[in-house]
């Protein structure tokens, strides 16, 4: 029978529309020339130029203090609801449930005014503390669904097992449970720890002075900066980006061994 | 038994407050608060004034609106019908092709997904900037002139919209058509149903649920989209929420930005809300 070959066109078409900008955009983080229209031969200016920039490394600081304090506290939130979701079929499991469920389809900016407001109605100085209670907010969400799915797919015979060989709850958690769930949990906790890095729009809303993180940082810089500085930063970005995608491919298949 | 019961209900509490209590800190109170500025009036000094009013929700008929909001249905509409058109055709692909192409193939999908959303915007930015390739291209084919500009319109905002959105119409639609019985298309080849025909009244429908969910996460991050056409929008593309950024920042009307919020959230649960109660029906009945 003849298939088809709309599919494979599609799909071949689509991957080089995903790639072409990017590659386009990495090869000119090597260009010596300012402007992207002209080839001026290969250069590591952009670079160079990149590590003297003291606002872009204050902003990445404090990318990286909100991420890893998101990505901890995500972390337990989240494999916390995700145990109280399995466990429990009840009434408050539901509420529980949709809470958990609604900030993953309430749009960015809601979530980005509604917490500036509340902020402001309270008082709270708006800074890094806003943007981590910002980011915890929609992190634990994910982190609860990533490790619930894990859980569905657990073998509660294990837990039985180690309970009939004698171990309290206690034990059973720490040295059976959670160690088997590990990677579940680190998904999570990596899915938690991109998505703030990368998050704008909320961060957006509930930022304050002094506290720029490196997405607000490369929005001035589209804004009013010079493209090659933002060519040579995304390209590093795309580096690590590619680690923790690999990385997370790692984790999950380690499941299926 | 009673107090094998308490003990675990007392569990259930310990395992559900700390997401419980922070999320209704943090997102139920927030959201609620915004619903309810939008009944406030607004003072001349960017703050909130004191009682109760209607009219800004009334203002919301104001001329200026009905343009910005029937722009963001439009846009979000078609940027969810062009990711459904290219999307299923991959998920098809990546769902039949061999185990080792399908990794590869996934992994291509997933890494956009990942990849920072406004270096992606960025670089789509240069590539249409009048100096930029695309642009060039365009001349030398005779397809532009020098004066044409690629940017600042609503064309650019759609087509960078169906860029950075269309791995989350993919994603589902792959996992739908993983689970489709392909010999269902065989079958209904040999029964002489044309390729079109077999597609259209076999596959489809197999995949429904995948489909539902491709529309769902390409269509409401679409209509609250910010940053796109802030970006590569001019004026005349500009969407709800840049409007509601517009008047939280620059003209320091919260009561007003608030209600426009509040309008686009519920414009946003609108379809999930049919989806879930279709899906209730169906499962009752």
């Amino acid at each position: 029978m003849k298939r088809s070959r709309i599919p494979v066109l599609t799909t071949w078409a689509v991957l080089i529309f995903f790639y072409l900008p990017i590659f386009v955009l990495i090869i000119h983080s090597f260009n010596a020339s300012r402007f992207s229209g002209a080839w001026e031969g290969f250069s590591l200016r952009w670079y160079i130029r990149l590590f003297s920039e003291r606002d872009i490394w204050l902003a990445l600081k404090n990318t990286l203090i909100v991420a890893t304090a998101t990505t901890v506290l995500s972390m337990v939130l989240g494999t916390i609801a995700a145990f109280a979701l399995h466990r429990f079929n009840s009434r408050l499991q539901k509420v529980h449930y949709t809470l958990i469920y609604t900030p993953l389809v309430v749009p960015d900016i809601l979530m980005g005014i509604s917490l500036l407001l509340f902020f402001v109605a309270i008082g709270l100085q708006l800074g890094l503390l806003t943007i981590f209670l910002a980011h915890t907010s929609f992190c634990v969400s994910y982190v609860a669904l990533v490790v619930l799915a894990r859980l569905q797919d657990f073998d509660f015979a294990i837990i039985e097992a180690a309970q009939d060989l004698g171990a309290n709850w206690w034990t059973t958690t720490w040295r059976v449970l959670l160690p088997l769930l590990a990677p579940g949990i680190a998904a999570g906790g990596l899915l938690a720890f991109t998505l703030s890095i990368d998050d704008f729009v909320i961060t957006f809303f509930v930022t304050g002075p002094g506290a720029t993180t490196l997405p607000i940082q490369i929005y001035s810089m589209i804004k009013h900066g010079a493209p090659p500085l933002i060519n040579a930063l995304s390209t590093l970005l795309l580096i690590v980006t590619f680690v923790i995608v690999w990385t997370i491919q790692h984790l999950t298949q380690e499941e299926h061994v | 038994m009673v107090r094998r019961i308490a003990q675990k209900l007392k569990v259930e509490w310990l395992l559900t407050m700390p997401s419980l209590v922070w999320l209704t800190l943090l997102f139920v109170i927030p959201t609620t608060l915004v619903f309810a500025i939008a009944f406030k009036p607004a003072d001349p000094w960017g703050g909130i004034g004191a009682g109760w009013t209607l009219d800004t929700i009334r203002s919301l008929g104001n001329p200026n609106y009905p343009a910005i909001i029937w722009r963001t249905l439009w846009i979000s509409f078609v940027t969810t019908a062009c990711c459904l058109v290219l999307a299923i055709p991959c998920g098809y692909y990546i769902a039949r092709a061999q185990q080792r192409w399908r990794r590869l193939l996934l992994l291509l999908t997933v890494i956009p997904f990942w990849t920072s959303f406004l270096i992606r915007i960025f670089a789509w930015k240069v590539l249409l900037h009048p100096d930029g390739h695309v642009k060039r291209g365009l001349v030398a084919l005779g397809l532009a002139d020098e004066s044409t500009m690629l940017l600042y319109r609503s064309e650019a905002v759609l087509l960078v919209m169906v860029y950075t959105l269309l791995p989350f119409a993919i994603l589902p639609i792959y996992a739908a058509a993983e689970k489709f019985d392909f010999k269902l298309l065989e079958a209904a080849r040999d029964l002489g149903a044309t390729p079109w025909r077999a597609f259209r009244q076999i596959f489809l429908p197999g995949i429904r649920r995948g489909l539902l969910t491709a529309v769902l996460m390409v269509l409401i991050p679409s209509l609250g989209m910010y940053i796109i056409p802030d970006i590569v929008g001019g004026p005349r593309s500009e969407m709800i929420a840049n409007k509601i950024a517009q008047r939280t920042f620059v003209d320091r009307n919260v009561p007003h930005a608030s209600a426009l919020s509040a309008a686009l959230t519920l414009a946003v649960m609108a379809p999930m809300l049919v989806v879930l109660l279709g899906r209730r029906k169906r499962e009752v009945s």
